[in-house]
C-alpha cells in the first residue's frame, strides 16, 4: 500500500532528512584514506544521537527477509565493488583510489530520511570517474520525472537510459523505495523499466529513488547467506546515490539536499 | 538503505493449484503464488509438491513469481 503524506508528516520527514544531508556534509567532509569504515559509523552514530535521532539502519530487519540477523550499523559503507550494505568494521580501511558509497538512514519524529553519496578517495581511473559521475547525474534524472501525473516507470526508465547510453550496467536485484514512518514502504522504485508504465504518481508520496550503477555486466549484486554487503557478479566497482523526496507537480521536492552545493 | 529483490530464488513446492499454478514456499521462509514458465511446460516437466525449485519474482509484485527450474 502506497501512502500519501500530509503536509504535517512531509513537514517532519524534512526534518528526518535534513538530519541524513548534513550527517553525510560530514562524512564527506572528514573522510580521509586510513579511516576504517567504523570510524565513520561512530561519526554518523554520535552526529544522529546528539540531534536528539535514532539511525535507521540499526537493528533493521527486511520484511521481506524476516531470518536475517538485523542490521548491525548506523551507515552502509560500501566500497568498491560492494554495491550496497557493507557493514562498517574496524578492520576494513578506505584507501587512496577507491570510491566508497556511504548510505545513511535518520529516524526522528516518526519518520525516516534516507540518502546515500559515493565518495571519492584522491585520484582515481578516468573510467570509475565517469561512473561515479553518470549515477550522480541519473539520481537527478530520475528526481526531475518524479512529478505529480508522470508514472513510477518514468523515473526508472530515465535512469536506466541515461546509465546505459554511457554503457554502464544497473543492478536490477536492489530498488528504491516508499519511505515514511517505515523505512522500506511501497513501491518499489526499480532503475530499469518502461516509460510510462507503473502508478500514478500523486503529491505527497514520498520515495527514496537509488541508482546502483555498475562497471561491467553485472546486473545483479549477490550478497552470500547471512552476510549483508552485496558485490557485482565481475567484480567491477559499483557507485550509489539516493536523496528522499516528495513527489510535487511541476518539480520534486528533494528532503535530503546538501548544504554543502 | 536499498532494499533487496531477489530477482531468482529457490524454493519448494507447497502445494499444486488447479490453474497451473504453485504456492512455493522459498529460501526466506516467504510464500508466493507462482506459474510455470513457458520452457518448462514445452518439455512437459512435472513439477509435483515438495520438488526444489528456481523462482524469479517480479520486482513489482513480490507475491508472485514464475517457475523457471526444477531441481531432479
Amino acid at each position: 500500500m502506497i501512502t500519501i503524506k500530509s503536509e504535517r508528516e512531509i513537514e517532519l520527514m524534512r526534518v528526518a532528512g535534513a538530519l541524513v544531508a548534513r550527517a553525510l556534509d560530514l562524512l564527506e567532509k572528514e573522510i580521509r584514506p586510513g579511516m576504517t569504515t567504523k570510524d565513520l559509523d561512530t561519526m554518523a552514530e554520535e552526529f544522529i544521537r546528539d540531534n536528539h535521532a535514532v539511525p535507521s539502519f540499526l537493528n533493521y530487519v527486511p520484511k521481506s527477509d524476516p531470518g536475517v540477523t538485523p542490521y548491525p550499523a548506523t551507515l552502509c559503507v560500501s566500497i568498491n565493488e560492494e554495491v550496497v550494505h557493507g557493514v562498517p568494521n574496524n578492520k576494513r580501511v578506505v584507501k587512496e583510489g577507491d570510491i566508497v558509497s556511504v548510505d545513511c538512514g535518520v529516524y526522528k519524529g516518526g519518520y525516516h530520511g534516507d540518502a546515500a553519496r559515493t565518495f571519492v578517495l584522491g585520484i582515481i581511473d578516468d573510467k570509475v570517474q565517469q561512473l561515479v559521475d553518470v549515477t550522480r547525474e541519473s539520481l537527478e534524472r530520475g528526481i526531475a520525472m518524479a512529478v505529480e501525473g508522470n508514472r513510477l516507470h518514468d523515473i526508472s526508465s530515465a535512469i536506466e537510459d541515461y546509465a546505459r547510453s554511457f554503457r554502464l550496467s544497473v543492478i536490477e536485484n536492489m530498488v528504491g523505495h516508499g519511505i515514511g514512518s517505515e523505512l522500506h514502504e511501497d513501491p518499489a522504485v526499480p532503475n530499469y523499466g518502461r516509460k510510462h508504465t507503473g502508478v500514478k504518481l500523486v503529491e505527497g508520496m514520498t520515495l527514496a529513488i537509488e541508482p546502483m550503477i555498475a562497471l561491467g555486466r553485472s546486473r545483479r549484486a549477490v550478497s552470500r547467506r547471512n552476510e549483508w554487503v552485496a558485490v557485482t557478479e565481475d567484480g567491477k566497482p559499483s557507485a550509489h546515490f539516493e536523496h528522499t523526496i516528495v513527489v510535487r507537480p511541476g518539480k520534486a521536492e528533494v528532503l535530503t539536499r546538501t548544504f554543502l552545493e | 538503505m536499498a532494499k533487496e529483490e531477489s530477482i531468482e530464488i529457490e524454493g519448494v513446492i507447497l502445494e499444486a493449484l488447479p490453474n497451473a499454478q504453485f504456492k512455493v514456499k522459498l529460501e526466506n521462509s516467504l510464500e508466493v503464488l507462482a506459474h510455470v514458465s513457458g520452457k518448462i511446460r514445452m518439455h512437459y516437466i512435472r513439477i509435483l509438491p515438495g520438488d526444489k525449485v528456481k523462482v524469479q519474482i517480479s520486482p513489482y509484485d513480490i507475491s508472485k513469481g514464475r517457475i523457471t527450474y526444477r531441481y531432479k
